[in-house]
This record gives structure tokens, C-alpha cells and sequence, in this order.
């Protein structure tokens, strides 16, 4: 038994150098032949390549700004339509959260002296909003707790604003009127810093005010969307699951009174969809993976015919018909797959020099790589299928005759 | 040369279907043969001599009637059996000798141990001491397209005795060769016979045929015994 698969085993090993003999013999004849499996190889590894390259940089960007953050908002009830201040110090106090930032958003006319200027973006946010991003004050103060507690007619102005409004004079201290309402400028902040993850979505505001003052403007008295933050080692799971608890008790445990948008949900959506793209253009792609593997078959119908005298002299000297079989097929696998292997090469070249072009990372998927060596190893047997059976079929007195 | 017999035909027929015409290219042949014999099967072409070459050879079985080889019913045996017994029981010569153009001399010797499952060292040194055996020790590395024609017959000896099969099959050895090159191969076809190998010569040439020790004639797909001849 042992000596019996030793012998196949050498048989088999004769088979692939034999096979690569005959692709060495036939160059250029073997080189066009896999050109098809590369090419499709190519095609599925770049485009898979650059889909996750893209879809990696875009959750990078998402885990960067918004890494331990979950954003809520809120219809309420009919009596209740909303969180007050007393409800966001209840969700800043849970174990899971390290504090909430409110937002609270108008937007109305700026004016300075003599100089006015309409929709101006104006953001309510409160002093932990200032401790997350302790950057982002570049002159004067930030908000604080005083201004929330007493809904300070203060306010901090981004670059822009300076720009518009103050130009060579020192914006601190001077009073601006927002909607008519006299607010004292406090500080002035960065506009390329901070924000958090809200800022890709809303943009950066133009002008901060305590979230109390923009309650105050707005007349009423509670928020209807905010920010989370997890406190460390909480995971958003945990904390949707404590934040839920409490919400559904502040809203009477009536139905769709509030969304917890998870960064994980954003990003596993996000990953879906990405992950269908790669899917359908892999999907087209292979399209050239058959072609290429027609190419082969049809190749090696020619082998096959060219050989016949090989073949007849091989079974009359003892082969098998699964060991003729198993050498064409042999033939045909190893063909495809230095096509495989040139495609995966080239289709990674090819996604790095896109991801260069188009400024995303570039990831090296094992996946695809495993994909393109699995794929044209599969479509070198099956299109290589008939053509080995064929030959194992030959009969040898037939084809000792043709010569 | 005991006179163990090495195998033994009874009423072999083979019915060829040609283009809806059926042919009968053997017509109860029976014929027995003892090891160690060398015997020439002599015939014009269309006779059947090729058909009786393919069932001797185990390239193919009879339409009816029973072939025995060595205690073996070859006549029952199914494709893959067939081609293990041609592996080891059975040297083949063909005409043009058949050898692979890619493949060095010694390659081309070495193809039926591959299908035996010899490893590739003995192969290697049982290749070559085949080859030698033949006179070519020299030309083990050339391409068949770099030998002369009895130079590439020779290899095709070689690459028959290789695996050690009990007989020779030889199907006009000579016909694609001059005549002094024709003689070479009959002289080492001779010396093998007197080491007691059996072998089968199939030939239209009669003088070819006389090389053997017995000779058989066969015509329209039947055989007649004819008389033993003395060496050339």
C-alpha cells in the first residue's frame, strides 16, 4: 500500500515537471493562453484590492473622529418632546458614558458694528464639549460650566468669523449681536481641529454659545439630539443598552421616542455596502475569469490533439487513463495558476498604484489574494476537465495510428 | 525455454465495425507460445497481423474467444488492468520507435517506470544500464532528433526492456530502418532471445521474419504454422 501511493506520488510529480516542460516548450503559445486568467485575476484583485483600501480609509476617518461615541436623537412624546438639562446630568452620570454634549443648532443674523451678515451657523454646546477638545481654542477661553449654569449671553467665534468681523482688531471682549441679542465674544477657535464627528456631517459652526443660551433663543427647554461619550473601557453596546434603560423611562416607555445611532452601526452599514460593491464588481470581473478559462480549455483541446501519439505511446506503455487524466489536468491547473499568480502581482500593483492616485490606504487583502490563487486553480480544472478526458478516452491503438 | 507456456490463444475473433460495414479482422485465430520462443508473425498488411499485435499486446481485446497470459484471462480484464499488465508483462517496439521529441534518451527509457511508480533514482540507473546495454552509453542526454534512426531504435529497446517484462513485442522493428541497421537491431534482438527473453516479432518482410526461430503466417485473419527457418 505505502509503496503503492509512493508510486503515485512520483507519478504525480513526474506529471508536473512534465507539464511545466510543455508550457516552457510552447511560450508564447502558453503565455497567451493564460493572459485571459490573468487578466481576470488582475481585475478581481485590484478592484477588490482598492474597494477595501477605500472602505478602510473611510472607517479609519470614522474610528478617528468618532471613536467612543454614540449619537442620540430624540421626538419624545407629546408632553415631553424632548431631553432637558436635568435628563442629559442623568445620562452624563451613567456608568458607561463619560459625558454628553448637547446639540443645539440655529442659525440667524451676525451683526458688528456697521457690518451684518445673514445665516451664520450658531451651535449650542456645553463646557464638556470644551474639555474633549482641548485644542480647540486657540485664543481667549472656552465655555465653561458658569456660562451653562447661568446661560451666559457669551460666545466663541471661529477664524472665519474673525476674518469677516474683526479684521485687525482683537475679537475678546467685544459684542457681537446675534438675532439682535448682544453676546460677548470669549474666545475664538480653531476651525480644523476638533468638532468630533459631528462636524462631518453638520459642518463646523461659525459661532458657539452655551447650549442654556441657545435653549433660551429658541424658547424652549429641552434638546432633541446629543452626543455621547463612552467613559474608557465601556463599549457601545453597554452603554446604548444603560442609555436605552434610562430613555425608555424618561419617555413613559412609549414607542420610537428616540435612535441611538451607534459608530458602529454607521460603520457596519457602511461596510455592508462596500462589501456589495466589492461583491458585484468582483462579480463582473470574473466574467473575464471565464473567458480566460475558454481560452484554456480550448488550448488544451489542441494539446491534446497534438499529443495523440504522446498519449497512445503513454497508455501503451502502461498508463492508466486517470494518470493521462490527471496529467493534462495537471497541465491545465498549473496554467492557469502561473496565470492566477501573475494576475494577483499585477492586480496588486495595479490597486497600489490607486491607492497612491487616489490618497486611501493600501491594504494588502489576504482574502482576494486567497481568491485569485482559488479561482484560477478552479477554473484551470474545470475548463481542463474535458480536454484530460478526452485524452484518457484516447484509444491507444488509435492513436499509436495517427502518426 | 522450458517449455512453460507464456500464452495461449483459443478461437480469437475481432470484429471491427467500419462505416457500417463489419470487418473480421481475425477469424478464430488460435495460437500458443512458450517462453523464451521468439516467434515472427508474418503477413501482408490488412492481414491482421496489426489486430493480433494489439490483443497479444493487451492494447485491446477480442470480440470473442479466449487470450491467456501467463495463467491470466486477458480477455476478461477491464482497461485499467490491461494497461498495469502492459506495464509489466509487456516491452513494445513500434515502427518509428515512438519516442518523445522533449524528452533526452534516457527520459524516454525511463517513461514506463513512471507508470510502474519506480522512484526517480532507480529509475535513473535502471534507464541507464538499459541504455548501455543497448550500446548507447554515450548518448543517454541527446534528444531523440540528435540520434540516427537505429541509434533512436535502439532507445525504443531499451525503453521495452526497461521495466523487465516477460516478452517483446515488436511491431516491424526494421521497417523504418536501412539494411545494415535493420541487421544490427535482428543481431540484438537475437542476443536477447538467446538470454531467454521471449519475443514477438510482427513483420511483412519475409527475410525479417526468418530471424526468428518460428514462424507463423497470417492471412486475411487467419494463421497458418510455417516452417521453422534457420537464422540469416
Amino acid at each position: 500500500m505505502l509503496k503503492r501511493i509512493r508510486g503515485t506520488f512520483v507519478m504525480l510529480w513526474e506529471c508536473v515537471t512534465m507539464s511545466l516542460d510543455n508550457i516552457r516548450s510552447n511560450k508564447v503559445r502558453s503565455f497567451l493562453t493564460l493572459l485571459g486568467i490573468m487578466i481576470g485575476v488582475t481585475a478581481v484583485i485590484a478592484l477588490i484590492t482598492t474597494v477595501s483600501g477605500v472602505t478602510g480609509s473611510i472607517s479609519n476617518s470614522f474610528t478617528e473622529l468618532g471613536v467612543g461615541t454614540i449619537t442620540v436623537s430624540v421626538t419624545g412624546t407629546d408632553l415631553k418632546t424632548g431631553v432637558n438639562a436635568e435628563d442629559l446630568a442623568r445620562l452624563s452620570a451613567l456608568e458607561t458614558v463619560d459625558g454628553v454634549v448637547p446639540s443645539v443648532n440655529l442659525s440667524g443674523r451676525v451683526a458688528y458694528g456697521k457690518k451684518v451678515e445673514s445665516n451664520v451657523t450658531v451651535a449650542g454646546k456645553n463646557a464638556y464639549y470644551f474639555n474633549i477638545n482641548p485644542d480647540l481654542i486657540v485664543d481667549g477661553r472656552a465655555l465653561n460650566f458658569v456660562d451653562d449654569d447661568n446661560a451666559s449671553y457669551v460666545c466663541v467665534i471661529s477664524q472665519s468669523m474673525v476674518d469677516t468681523f474683526f479684521f485687525g482688531v482683537n475679537p475678546v471682549g467685544e459684542t457681537l449681536y446675534l438675532s439682535g441679542l448682544p453676546f460677548t465674544v470669549v474666545g475664538r477657535y480653531d476651525t480644523d481641529s476638533g468638532g468630533g464627528i459631528a462636524a462631518i456631517f453638520t459642518g463646523r459652526p461659525d459661532v458657539i454659545i452655551p447650549y442654556t443660551t441657545g435653549l433660551r433663543v429658541l424658547n424652549t427647554a429641552v434638546v432633541n439630539s446629543f452626543t455621547v461619550y463612552l467613559a474608557e473601557g465601556a463599549t457601545s453596546k453597554a452603554a446604548s443598552e444603560e442609555m436605552e434603560a434610562l430613555l425608555d423611562s424618561l419617555f413613559d416607555f412609549e414607542e420610537d421616542t428616540f435612535t441611538i445611532t451607534t459608530m458602529d452601526t454607521i460603520e457596519d452599514t457602511m461596510q455592508t455596502m462596500m462589501g456589495m460593491m466589492s461583491s458585484l464588481l468582483a462579480g463582473i470581473a470574473s466574467i473575464a475569469l471565464v473567458v480566460g478559462g475558454i481560452g484554456i480549455m480550448n488550448m488544451m483541446l489542441t494539446t491534446v490533439t497534438e499529443r495523440t501519439m504522446e498519449i497512445g505511446l503513454k497508455k501503451a506503455l502502461g498508463a492508466i487513463p486517470w494518470q493521462i487524466q490527471v496529467q493534462f489536468l495537471i497541465e491545465s491547473f498549473l496554467l492557469s495558476l502561473i496565470g492566477g499568480f501573475l494576475g494577483i502581482l499585477l492586480g496588486l500593483a495595479l490597486s497600489w498604484g490607486l491607492s497612491r492616485v487616489l490618497d486611501t490606504v493600501f491594504v494588502l487583502n489576504w482574502g482576494a489574494v486567497a481568491l485569485g490563487v482559488g479561482f484560477s486553480a478552479a477554473v484551470g480544472i474545470i475548463f481542463g476537465w474535458a480536454p484530460a478526458r478526452k485524452a484518457s478516452r484516447l484509444n491507444p491503438i488509435d492513436a499509436l495510428r495517427a502518426v | 525455454m522450458a517449455g512453460d507456456i507464456f500464452f495461449s490463444m483459443r478461437d480469437i475473433v475481432k470484429d471491427y465495425a467500419m462505416g457500417g460495414e463489419t470487418v473480421h479482422a481475425l477469424r478464430k485465430v488460435s495460437l500458443e507460445l512458450a517462453e523464451g520462443e521468439y516467434l515472427s508473425v508474418l503477413g501482408p498488411s490488412g492481414s491482421g497481423k496489426s489486430t493480433l499485435m494489439n490483443i497479444i499486446g493487451c492494447l485491446d481485446t477480442p470480440t470473442s474467444g479466449t487470450y491467456i497470459l501467463r495463467g491470466r484471462v486477458v480477455s476478461e480484464m477491464d482497461e485499467a488492468e490491461l494497461a498495469r499488465l502492459r506495464n509489466r508483462e509487456i516491452g513494445f517496439i513500434f515502427q518509428n520507435s515512438q519516442l518523445l521529441p522533449r524528452l533526452s534518451a534516457r527520459k524516454n527509457v525511463e517513461l514506463p517506470l513512471i507508470y510502474a511508480g519506480v522512484p526517480p533514482r532507480e529509475r535513473r540507473r535502471r534507464a541507464e544500464e538499459m541504455l548501455e546495454r543497448v550500446g548507447l552509453a554515450e548518448r543517454m542526454d541527446h534528444l531523440p532528433s540528435q540520434l540516427s534512426g537505429g541509434q533512436q531504435q535502439r532507445v525504443a529497446v531499451a525503453r521495452a526492456l526497461v521495466g523487465n517484462p516477460s516478452i517483446l513485442l515488436a511491431d516491424e522493428p526494421t521497417g523504418a530502418l536501412d539494411q545494415k541497421t535493420g541487421r544490427q537491431i535482428m543481431a540484438l534482438f537475437r542476443e536477447l532471445n538467446q538470454e531467454k527473453r521471449t519475443i514477438v516479432m510482427i513483420t511483412h518482410d519475409m527475410n525479417i521474419a526468418a530471424n526468428a526461430r518460428r514462424v507463423v503466417h497470417i492471412i486475411d485473419g487467419e494463421i497458418t504454422e510455417g516452417e521453422a527457418q534457420a537464422h540469416a
